[in-house]
C-alpha cells in the first residue's frame, strides 16, 4: 500500500530564465491522495504536467509506476497516459463534440467498443459524477461547475489508475466546489484510485488529503500527512495557511 | 546567431519537424477519413465561392487589359492566348492558393491556437492520442486534395471570364476565343500549375497548423498567430511561386 506510484527526485524545470522548479524530490503513494498546496504560480501545475509526460524535466527523474519517463517519446508515453488521467484546470472539453462525443474519444481511440458498450460506459461515468440526460450538450451550453464534472466523467472514461487534478475547486462558487470535493473523494473511495490534487484551495486540500505537499517557488517545503501539516511549524506553510498573517521570521 | 534569422530558422526546422510527423502519422497509420472527408467539405467545398469570384473577375480583368494595352501590337486577336496562358500557369495557382489560403489557414490557426490555450491539445496529448494525428493529419490531406481542385475550377472559371469579356467588348465570335485559348495551352502548362498548387497547399496547411499548435497566451495570443499566418503563409506562396516555376521550367 506504501509503494511510491510516482516519484520525483531532483526534478528541475525552467521557461526561458524562469526557474518553476527547482530540486522537486517527494513520492506519491498507490492509492494515497496527495494534496499539493502552494500558491499562484509556484509552479504546481507544472510539476503534475510531468506525470505524463506533458512537459520533460530539465533534470531529474520522474518515475511512474515503475518506469523512469523522462526520455519517453510521446508514443512511449500512451500507455503510462492510459493509466493516469488528468482533470484540467479549465475542463478542456473538446468544443467542438458534445459531452457525450468527449466523454467517448479515450475509448473511440484505444478500444474496439462498439456504440452500445460505448453509450452504456458514457451513461455510467456521466452518472458517476451526478449528471444525466447532458449527452447531446455542447460545451458552451454548460455552466462552470457542470463542465468540470464532464470533464471529470471523461477522466475517469478510461478507468485509469491515477488522476491528476489541476486546481478543481477553482473559480465554482462555495456549493459547486464543495460537491467536486465530494466528488474526490467518493471517486476515491468507489474507484481507489491515486489522486494526485493540485490546489491553492486550503479548505479543500485539507477535505480531500491524505497527504500534503507544500510548493513555495519551485521548492517543496513540506511533505506529510494532514495531521502533520495542521501541527507543523514550517514557517513558509504556516504563513500560507493563515492566509499571510503570521509573518514568516527574518532570518528565513 | 540571434534575432530574426534564427528565428526564421528554427521555425523553418519546426514546420520540417512537423510535416515528417504528418507524413509518419498519415502513412504508419489509417488516417480518420470522418475526419479528412468534414475537412474536405469545411476548407475545400466552402471555398469553392472565393475561388470563383477571384477567378471570374481575373480573367475578365485580363481580357479587358490585353485587348486594351495590347491592342496597339495588333495582340487583340490573341485575348484568349493571353487569358489561358497566364491564367493556368501563374493566376490560377497563385491567386486561388493567396485567397483560400486567406480564409483557410487563418481558420486553421484560430481553431488550433484557441484549442492549444484552453489546454484542448494538451488533453488530446493526456488521453494518449496524437494531435497531428487528429489535428493536423486531416487538414493537410483536405487541402493538398481541394486546393489543385480549386485550382482547375479556377482556370476554367477565369477562361469562361475571359470569354465573356471577349464576347461582349472585343466583339470576337466565342469559337475563335475558345480555339485561342486551346491551341495555346498544352498538358505541361496545366501540369506545372497543378504541380505549384500542391507545394502551395502544403506550406499553407503546415504554416497553419503550426502557428495555432504553438499559439500561446490567450485571446490576445491566438490573434497574433492567426494574423502570422496569413502574411507568412502568403508571402511564401508568392516567393515560392518564384522557384517553383523555374523548377518546373526545367523539364
Amino acid at each position: 500500500m506504501n509503494e511510491a506510484f510516482v516519484r520525483f527526485q531532483d526534478v528541475h524545470k525552467a521557461f526561458g530564465a524562469n526557474e518553476v522548479l527547482r530540486g522537486i524530490t517527494f513520492d506519491i503513494r498507490r492509492g494515497e491522495t496527495m494534496v499539493v498546496l502552494g500558491g499562484s504560480g509556484s509552479g504546481k501545475s507544472v510539476l503534475i504536467r510531468h506525470i505524463i509526460g506533458l512537459h520533460h524535466p530539465d533534470r531529474g527523474d520522474v518515475i511512474v509506476d515503475g518506469q523512469n519517463i523522462v526520455e519517453f517519446t510521446e508514443r512511449q508515453l500512451i500507455p503510462i497516459r492510459k493509466k493516469v488521467a488528468m482533470l484540467f484546470q479549465g475542463g478542456a472539453l473538446f468544443d467542438s463534440m458534445d459531452v457525450y462525443e468527449n466523454l467517448a474519444y479515450g475509448l473511440r481511440e484505444h478500444t474496439d467498443f462498439d456504440e452500445e458498450r460505448i453509450g452504456g460506459i458514457v451513461r455510467s461515468k456521466l452518472a458517476l459524477v451526478g449528471l444525466e440526460g447532458v449527452e447531446a450538450l455542447m460545451p458552451s451550453e454548460l455552466s462552470g461547475g457542470m463542465k468540470k464534472r464532464v470533464a471529470l466523467a471523461r477522466s475517469i472514461a478510461m478507468d485509469p489508475e491515477c488522476i491528476l487534478y489541476d486546481e478543481p475547486t477553482t473559480g465554482l462558487d462555495p456549493v459547486t466546489a464543495n460537491t467536486i470535493n465530494d466528488l474526490i473523494r467518493d471517486l476515491q473511495a468507489r474507484l481507489r484510485v491515486t489522486s494526485v490534487v493540485v490546489t491553492h484551495d486550503i479548505e479543500s486540500a485539507f477535505f480531500v488529503g491524505d497527504r500534503i505537499g507544500f510548493l513555495h517557488q519551485g521548492l517543496m517545503h513540506f511533505v506529510g500527512s494532514v495531521d502533520e501539516a495542521r501541527a507543523s511549524g514550517e514557517p513558509r506553510l504556516r504563513r500560507f495557511l493563515s492566509g499571510g498573517r503570521e509573518e514568516p521570521r527574518a532570518d528565513l | 546567431m540571434n534575432g530574426f534569422p534564427a528565428s526564421a530558422l528554427s521555425q523553418v526546422g519546426e514546420l520540417s519537424l512537423l510535416f515528417a510527423e504528418t507524413v509518419k502519422e498519415t502513412v504508419s497509420r489509417r488516417p480518420e477519413w470522418k475526419s479528412v472527408l468534414e475537412q474536405l467539405h469545411q476548407l475545400g467545398v466552402r471555398s469553392v465561392a472565393i475561388a470563383t469570384v477571384t477567378a471570374l473577375f481575373t480573367g475578365m480583368v485580363l481580357a479587358l487589359q490585353t485587348s486594351y494595352s495590347l491592342a496597339a501590337y495588333g495582340a487583340k486577336l490573341f485575348v484568349g492566348d493571353v487569358v489561358a496562358l497566364s491564367l493556368v500557369r501563374e493566376l490560377g495557382p497563385v491567386l486561388t492558393a493567396l485567397m483560400v489560403g486567406g480564409r483557410v489557414g487563418a481558420g486553421i490557426t484560430a481553431e488550433i491556437g484557441t484549442m492549444k490555450v484552453t489546454e484542448q491539445i494538451d488533453a488530446i496529448r493526456a488521453m494518449a492520442a496524437s494531435p497531428v494525428r487528429k489535428l493536423v493529419v486531416p487538414k493537410v490531406l483536405a487541402i493538398v486534395i481541394m486546393l489543385p481542385i480549386l485550382v482547375i475550377l479556377a482556370d476554367f472559371v477565369g477562361i469562361l471570364g475571359g470569354l465573356v469579356m471577349a464576347v461582349t467588348n472585343l466583339q470576337q465570335p466565342a469559337a475563335f476565343y475558345l480555339k485561342h485559348v486551346t491551341s495555346a495551352l498544352d498538358l505541361h502548362d496545366v501540369l506545372s500549375g497543378l504541380g505549384k498548387s500542391v507545394f502551395f497547399a502544403l506550406f499553407i496547411s503546415l504554416i497553419a497548423c503550426h502557428n495555432g499548435l504553438s499559439a500561446t497566451g490567450g485571446a490576445d495570443g491566438v490573434g497574433r498567430a492567426t494574423t502570422q499566418t496569413v502574411v507568412v503563409a502568403s508571402l511564401c506562396v508568392l516567393i515560392s511561386d518564384f522557384f517553383l516555376t523555374k523548377f518546373f521550367l526545367a523539364f
